[in-house]
């Protein structure tokens, strides 16, 4: 597979008043075309602060402290998202990368119909479209939403929490973009309505065959469609991989919690645990692995946490990678590769 | 055994604002009585009635039919000195923790106003010390900082617990809780829910767990009920386990399909479509004939359009729906179907 996006060492910090925050810390990342990509974490683990920094929409206080983002187009020529001039950005936002914001119930303009959001975002990026020619276009990514294209004469309070989210996806549709960004696209919706919004996104990956980055703290929902995941913890990433192996076999205590706080329909309820403590203050230097307060593997006295160890990423499998040390030096020790489930 | 809180053929109509002298029935002929000590689980998708029903149980909307009742009496009914002592007795946690809270006062300001005003305790110290015992068996601790915060310097599991502290801290037998989850981070919202079955164990305190999420409702209610909600009726109740095993109403298959089931197998299945016809939910304003779910309903026949449904004993539990035998051994006969095709790749 091609790369597409290739995130190096990107470092966002925060300067409040004489402190620093770091939300996102020594970020490395490859996206590759036509898959679909989830990035999970807790509020405060710094993946939307990583999307705004895909998107070089850091705004102060927040800045990027090093680090770069690449953006390889179909020819190969690659460009650094972070260097580009006005111009060039306003051309490459939404025909390269689009996105769907968080808490699409106050993404629209309540006085504006859905018919004029779709005219001011074609016009501020291609202003030699006619109206019609934008109409027509919203008509047909509606479609993708099986949204009928009466909703363009609507105001925003006139539609339903799920409605307005899909029109946000068709909205990010309409220039033809490569990668669509989607920010807890979920989040806030009843069960029904989730389920049909993942259903959408996955046949329009496929029809379309766009590149979709989801970034959600809810690990059941996108599990379902995501090809690979990528755990952020504390502005680290920690863990990495396709999302069977990552799910099914975490190799981060911090994954490890994660699957097993998620309460399902079949499982031994006793079984679910809550990971206890809550995520740190970022403020601070860190002296040892960010995850030890939190740790079961560091409580019980099986590592010692040193953060020089936890500056680089080990690999458990294939193209998997974790944070965690002491688990890759455990994976190794055990080294018989299992063979791995097929589905086949 | 009387149960504590019941609601009986209870409706609720609201005032149109777009159309004058005409009423939308928000909910509709609802009985549901809770015991002492039980937890039930009230599902269903946003717009079902759900919070509505919830209010009403609390004192917060008054039904405009059928009754309320409090250990065996009507609401209306009560004196002064009944109604209070039933306010204080029935207690609820919303769902938006920043908003339940007042931002300009501290934790201590805002929770021991209702100690003091109901003579729950004699003076600020003694509300200091009872804040400091129930701040400890949430899991706030240390207490005494957190008395002197703001809301705003509190994350949203920690203010979900004060939530759970000023509820718990009137003695209260009834706590209506609103999807008190949803807006906390998945790696600790098992933590509160262990603290509600807790608390439920502990003081005997019923329980009326308000979600659209099925697997936290199985988890809340493990020994309770489940009652689904649709179109502000309840279509289906029975206990829990049975009730997500088997479930027979048609809507209430449709809502499990939905349920991602296990994580990690996905990526490489097509997902499916759920058992509707359609997604969109009707509008309450203009509710369907007949049964309302006839309009996504997949097994719907003419009869389901004539004829609204009963509820009904059925299995064990009770449900709505003119075909629920059938339904059920078509849906059985499928779920089988799917288990055989799903076994080889679920082994662990």
């Amino acid at each position: 597979m091609r790369k597409i996006i290739e995130i190096e060492k990107l470092t966002i910090d925060f300067e409040l008043e004489n402190r620093i925050l770091r939300a996102c810390d020594n970020v490395s990342l490859d996206i590759y075309e036509n898959e679909i990509v989830a990035i999970i974490g807790e509020s405060g683990s710094g993946k939307s602060t990583l999307a705004s920094g895909i998107l070089n929409l850091v705004r102060s206080p927040g800045k990027i402290s090093s680090g770069q983002v690449h953006y390889i187009a179909v020819d190969g020529a690659s460009t650094n998202i972070l260097q580009m001039s006005p111009s060039e950005e306003n051309v490459f936002r939404w025909k390269e990368i689009s996105t769907v914001f968080q808490a699409a119930q106050n993404a629209l303009n309540p006085v504006l119909k859905v018919k004029d959001h779709f005219i001011e975002t074609v016009l501020a990026h291609e202003s030699d479209q006619t109206i019609d020619m934008i109409l027509k276009k919203a008509e047909e990514v509606l479609r993708f939403v099986r949204l009928d294209k009466s909703v363009l004469e609507y105001y925003p309070h006139q539609l339903s929490g799920g409605m307005k989210q899909r029109v946000l996806i068709a909205m990010s549709l309409i220039l033809d973009p490569k990668v669509i960004l989607l920010d807890e696209p979920t989040t806030a919706l009843d069960v029904v309505t989730q389920y049909y919004i993942l259903q959408l996104l996955s046949n329009i990956q496929k029809e379309l065959g766009i590149t979709l980055i989801f970034l959600t703290h809810d690990i059941a929902v996108v599990s379902q469609v995501a090809n690979r995941i990528v755990v952020m913890y504390a502005g680290e990433v920690v863990e990495r991989g396709f999302t069977k192996d990552v799910l099914g076999m975490p190799s981060h205590p911090y994954t490890k919690g994660l699957v097993d706080a998620i309460p399902n329909l079949k499982d031994d309820i006793t079984k679910r645990k809550a990971i206890v403590g809550s995520p740190p203050d970022l403020t601070q230097t860190f002296t040892k692995c960010k995850f030890t307060e939190r740790c079961f593997v560091y409580k019980e006295g099986h590592c010692e946490g040193i953060k020089k160890k936890t500056e680089q990423l080990y690999p458990t499998g294939l193209e998997k990678y974790t944070r965690c040390y002491t688990w890759a030096e455990a994976y190794d020790a055990q080294k018989k590769p299992k063979e791995r489930v097929s589905n086949g | 055994m009387t149960a504590i809180l019941s609601v009986e053929n209870m409706g609720i109509a609201f005032d149109s604002r777009s159309e004058k002298n005409k009423q939308v029935h928000v909910l509709h002929d609802i009985d549901l009585a809770i015991e002492q000590g039980e937890i039930i689980a009230l599902v269903g998708e946003s717009g079902s009635g759900k919070t509505t029903l919830g209010k009403v149980m609390v004192g917060l909307f008054e039904p405009t039919s059928g009754s309320l009742k409090y250990k065996g009496k009507e609401i209306s009914k009560l004196n002064k000195k009944e109604f209070r002592q039933y306010r204080l007795d029935v207690q609820m946690v919303h769902q938006d923790s920043f908003a339940a809270l007042n931002p300009n006062r501290t934790i201590f300001q805002s929770l021991s106003l209702p100690l003091i005003q109901n003579k729950i305790v004699k003076n600020t110290q003694e509300a200091m010390n009872l804040l400091i015992d129930y701040f400890n068996e949430v899991g706030l601790l240390p207490a005494d900082q957190f008395l002197s915060k703001y809301p705003h310097q509190l994350s949203g599991g920690q203010r979900q617990r004060i939530l759970l502290a000023r509820a718990l801290s009137v003695k209260p037998k009834v706590i209506v809780a609103d999807e008190p989850v949803s807006m906390v981070d998945v790696s600790l919202r098992i933590a509160i829910i262990d603290l509600m079955t807790r608390m439920n164990q502990k003081y005997n305190i019923s329980f009326v767990y308000i979600t659209h999420d099925l697997a936290t409702a199985r988890y809340v209610a493990k020994n309770g009920r489940l009652a689904v909600m649709y179109l502000g009726e309840i279509v289906e109740t029975n206990q829990i386990k049975a009730a997500i095993d088997y479930p027979t109403h048609p809507y209430f298959q449709a809502l499990i399909a939905a349920v991602p089931e296990h994580i990690g197998t996905a990526g490489d299945t097509e997902i499916k479509d759920l058992p509707l016809r359609t997604l969109d939910m009707p509008s309450i304003t203009n509710p369907p004939s007949g049964c309302r779910f006839h309009t996504r309903c997949p097994y719907y026949k003419e009869r389901c359009k004539l004829e609204a449904p009963e509820l009904r004993s059925y299995k064990g539990g009770l449900v709505s729906c003119h075909f629920a035998e059938e339904i059920d051994v078509l849906h059985r006969k499928q779920q089988k179907l799917t288990d055989l095709i799903n076994t080889p790749v679920t082994m662990n």
